[in-house]
């Protein structure tokens, strides 16, 4: 394979062709090489969904609604995820009001206003490079700066709130953000700008009313992902102070932004270490929960993309 | 932009004042917009680094080799947590290269547009998958049903079982970046080579991997790094919680880096402020990001050069 003897390839591939035609063993081994591999991945997804399906359901026939409403509990008898559900929500909620905007607003400010300098070269590829650091290093962030910001506040519970765990969150998705909707933009034809700037628009005309409904639906694509993403992220909140194990909440909008919080894979994570075979069913009924939201937001993204993919 | 023309002066072609001192204000706010994620990495590294140096300033650099890495004993023996990474990578790599890289030539040169167009979306629900998910299942699936079958011996919590499922967390980034890579290899390339009467199997081997090489072994370090910053999965799969001693057995408990760094932050006596426990989250976290940086690096660098060469 070493060095590039196509003289030699292409000959040989002559000789054959021409000598005449058996089975092509070779060629039926390897397809059949591909299709085991690609069959093998499909495989583990559809085993992963059945297995967690087996251990989980029961437990929803079981206690139907009450898993989803009763809190959290040593118990396993009365244990439910509504404190992670809530959580999930809001940290969703916060995170797509603080991401989604300065996301996109970056997008557009290094694709539409940035000048070709070194400047946003260096902004180009520290994002990029962002995206790439591991998820659980963002929670080194999130605890010395965001939490210890609040707590530095006097915020209640050591500033190890919600809002920290949103922005350490924002902070972890940001680059998939940008970089998902710089593409979006980057599709967008150059003759619509230039359409345009020549009916005299500025800059911020072309791009709010011309760019930005073109790229529209790449933009929404990203963000969705992104947000499927920060709702299955655990690692970075166990060291920006999502809670393990139990607590109780004492309800209201207060106590929610800056009381102890907890999200869905953080509850799976707490009872998948849980040694009582009561908690397997349990871990597995979340999971359920947790993929029915993130695979709802994925499929989503994907059926949006593949509807509106290549308008130009 | 500025002209020689009289101040103020408003030509046409240069709009009002009013609308030029608007358009000057919006362009500020997406340059603020864009220096937060600058902002972020300062942060990142400062903190991190900070904290790092404090850490190796209060320990007697000794305890830096050890039996093993107990962090609540003093023993920071960081040798424990590289080869507790290495092998989990590679174990991982043995999956996710292979079936991803094949998995991309099927996508990229033998699937029908219909079938690529079923199957690409499953691989992206699979990179969808939380990884806590894989934990668990890589516990009480994978290591049950196939680590321990396989070999008899095997712990109940082992590095090879998680090493197994972040393999195939791994295997929709390795595909999706090398079938980027084939299908940037122009489709002349492949006219020739049936033109000269080659079979497709010659084609997809010789012809299209070759010219694609430098996308797949950039597909090869992305996933390396994915591999090395998975965190959830060694966490749940490979116990170890407390410490783990230096060891080359994969079918025994043991940590990695990121795992080492999650049991700091997890278990009872959650470690807080300036112990030296505590500060050895941000020496792990450190040498974490500087591994993968490099390795993102230079992942890039091939993606960047796949996209030149065509």
């Amino acid at each position: 394979m070493a060095g590039s003897s196509n003289p030699s390839v292409t000959t040989v591939a002559v000789q054959r062709a021409l000598a005449g035609h058996g089975p092509d063993w070779r060629g039926i081994i390897f397809a059949l090489l591909l299709l085991g591999s690609i069959v093998a991945t499909l495989a583990i997804l559809v085993f992963l969904l059945i297995d967690q399906l087996s251990r989980g359901l029961p437990v929803y026939q079981e206690r139907g609604l009450d898993f989803l409403t009763s809190g959290l509990s040593s118990n396993p008898a009365n244990a439910g995820i509504s404190q992670g559900i809530v959580g999930s929500i809001v940290i969703g909620i916060l995170v797509s009001l603080i991401c989604f905007p300065l996301g996109i607003l970056t997008a557009v400010y290094l694709e539409e206003y940035a000048p070709d300098n070194r400047l946003t070269r260096f902004i180009n590829i520290n994002i990029r490079n962002l995206a790439g650091v591991p998820s659980i290093v963002y929670g080194l962030l999130g605890l010395t700066v965001f939490v210890a910001f609040f707590a530095f506040l006097g915020f209640p519970n050591n500033g190890r709130n919600i809002i920290a765990g949103a922005l350490t969150l924002t902070a972890l998705i940001l680059p998939i953000v940008i970089i998902t909707s710089a593409e979006a933009l980057r599709a967008v034809p150059r003759t619509l700008r230039e359409g345009g700037y020549g009916v005299g628009a500025s800059r911020w005309q072309v791009t709010s009313r011309l760019v930005l409904p073109a790229a529209r639906s790449g933009i929404l694509t990203g963000t969705i992902l992104a947000l499927a993403r920060a709702l299955g992220e655990t690692a970075p909140l166990l060291l920006a102070g999502a809670i393990l194990g139990t607590f109780s909440s004492p309800g209201g909008l207060e106590s929610l932004l800056t009381g102890p919080y907890t999200v869905l894979p953080m509850t799976v994570y707490d009872w998948a270490r849980k040694p009582q075979e009561e908690f397997r069913a349990l871990t597995s009924a979340a999971i359920i929960a947790l993929l029915v939201i993130t695979l709802f937001f994925n499929t989503l993204a994907i059926l949006l993309r593949n509807r509106y993919q290549k308008q130009w | 932009m500025a002209t020689a023309t009289a101040p103020g002066a408003s030509s046409p072609l240069v709009g009002s004042r009013a609308r030029r001192r608007r358009e000057a204000w919006i362009a500020r706010a997406f340059f603020a917009a864009a220096l937060v994620s600058v902002f972020i990495t300062a942060f990142i590294i400062l903190t991190v680094f900070e904290q790092a140096v404090e850490f190796l300033l209060k320990i007697d650099l000794s305890q830096l080799v050890a039996p093993g890495w107990f962090p609540r004993r003093g023993m920071f023996d960081i040798a424990t947590l590289l080869l507790g990474t290495l092998m989990v990578t590679m174990i991982a790599m043995l999956i996710a290269g292979p079936i991803g890289i094949l998995s991309a030539i099927y996508l990229s040169e033998y699937a029908s547009p219909r079938v690529r167009g079923t199957v690409k979306p499953i691989l992206e629900i699979l990179a969808g998958i939380p990884s806590v998910v894989l934990g668990f299942f890589a516990l009480t699936f994978i290591n049950p049903t196939i680590v321990q079958t396989l070999v008899p011996g095997a712990k109940g919590f082992n590095l090879a079982a998680a090493a197994i499922a972040v393999g195939i967390l791994t295997i929709p980034l390795v595909a999706t970046i090398s079938e980027d890579s084939m299908k940037a290899v122009p489709q002349s390339l492949r006219e020739a080579s049936y033109g000269l009467g080659a079979r497709r199997v010659t084609t997809a081997t010789r012809v299209v991997l070759p010219a694609a090489v430098s996308g797949i072994v950039a597909s090869i370090i992305l996933g390396v790094s994915r591999a090395v910053g998975e965190t959830m999965v060694v966490a749940i799969a490979a116990g170890a919680s407390g410490g783990s001693l230096r060891s080359v057995n994969p079918f025994e408990p043991g940590q990695t880096m990121t795992a080492a760094m999650a049991a700091l932050a997890t278990g009872s006596d959650q470690v807080t402020g300036d112990s030296a426990a505590f500060q050895s989250l941000f020496f792990v976290g450190l040498l974490l990001f500087v591994i993968t940086l490099f390795l993102n690096v230079v992942g890039d660098a091939f993606v960047r050069r796949v996209r030149e060469a065509y």
